[in-house]
């Protein structure tokens, strides 16, 4: 496994069709959400297409920016891929095949049907795909904690959307100003 | 008016997408309005139905969108709908991920990045613990939780494993 990780980045940037069936891969079989958590793994650690640093500020940029985080996410790392045909490539990846699935579902059961064994496997899967994001959370915050404002910031953050059940886009507008003005006042004083 | 309902559930869809932050849950409470209450697409009973279609199914969740317009108009209505909720966002992060690259390291870039990486963190955080604390299944979802979320930052055990064993370990127990 990992000599074929090790062999496929000497081999250069993957191809668009492989782009596209990787995205889609991880489109299909990610139950219960925690889709980030699943290109963490392939991408990173698996294929190492892409480092962990260089997926996380892709992560949160995709977070900060307006759309559906994976959607951006897959456009971001397409991007570092192969550019403007690699970001398209990502993006049908992630939503084409599953939507197709969705659709064929809706199809299928006129109703939704309720078998119970079915209900209550999808909600142990969507437990250990709650696990898949806290992972990511915690990558995140790990790597985000430098100095007490950050982690002040992460904290709040938390509290505003987890706790007070805030809207995401003002806290955003809050939280996402004041951070980088932080930031960028301790990048100028390092250099200073 | 055939027609026109593709052309609403691009008026309705286009706006959405710059509203959209997140996993989408952003919109949900409007997506709902304007099918069940606007429009009349569907009744409510079918909105919380396909809601909960699109939970079941892989892939992203925002593919409620899609299943709206599938009930709304048909293949042209998913096509139009998931269309329209994607691609002015899209655009937006593709011109956000050309600046990137063309300004790759300075400063202003590297200011963004840090600032913008506890807010993210923040947000996925709370976006856990609100799935945690809307999980069926108690004590159980949450202890599947840790313990997928341990396995996953100290061992290389692939995801499906752990999604395998969260479903057969809730069929034995019947939380």
């Amino acid at each position: 496994m990992a000599e074929t990780a090790a062999e496929e980045a000497a081999a250069g940037p993957p191809g668009l069709g492989e782009i596209f069936l990787a995205f889609g891969k991880i489109g299909l079989t990610s139950f219960g959400g925690g889709l980030s958590g699943w290109m963490l793994r392939e991408f990173v650690q698996n294929r190492r297409w892409i480092s962990e640093p260089d997926f996380l500020n892709g992560l949160a940029l995709a977070q900060a920016f307006p759309g559906v985080n994976v959607v951006n996410l897959s456009l971001w790392i397409g991007f570092r891929l192969r550019g403007g045909p690699g970001a398209l490539a990502g993006v049908l990846g992630i939503v084409v095949p599953a939507m197709l699935v969705a659709i064929a579902a809706v199809a299928a059961f006129g109703e939704v049907a309720q078998v119970q064994a079915v209900h209550v496997a999808l909600a142990g899967a969507a437990a250990a795909a709650i696990g898949l994001s806290l992972q990511m959370g915690v990558r995140t915050a790990r790597r985000a904690a430098r100095s007490v404002v950050p982690v002040a910031v992460i904290v709040a953050t938390f509290l505003a959307i987890g706790v007070l059940r805030l809207p995401l886009l003002p806290v955003i507008a809050v939280a996402a100003p004041f951070s980088i003005a932080h930031a960028a006042w301790r990048l100028r004083q390092r250099r200073g | 008016m055939p027609d026109n309902v593709l052309l609403r559930l691009l008026i309705v869809f286009l706006p959405l997408s710059f509203l959209s932050v997140g996993g989408g849950q952003s919109i949900l409470a409007d997506i709902h309005r304007q099918s069940v209450d606007v429009y009349g697409w569907m009744t409510d009973a079918r909105f919380l139905d396909l809601f909960g279609l699109s939970r079941m199914t892989p892939g992203p969740g925002s593919l409620l969108v899609t299943l709206v317009g599938w009930q709304a108009a048909g293949w042209a209505g998913a096509l139009v709908a998931t269309a329209a909720v994607f691609t002015p966002s899209s655009l937006l992060v593709y011109g956000l991920a050309r600046l990137w690259a063309r300004y790759r390291g300075a400063p202003w870039q590297k200011a963004v990045e840090a600032g913008l990486a506890p807010v993210a963190a923040g947000m996925v955080l709370a976006a856990s613990f609100t799935l945690l604390q809307a999980a069926e299944g108690g004590v159980l979802a949450w202890a599947m939780a840790a313990v997928s979320c341990l396995a996953l930052l100290f061992t290389r055990v692939s995801p499906f494993l752990l999604l395998g064993a969260g479903a057969v370990l809730f069929l034995l127990v019947q939380p």
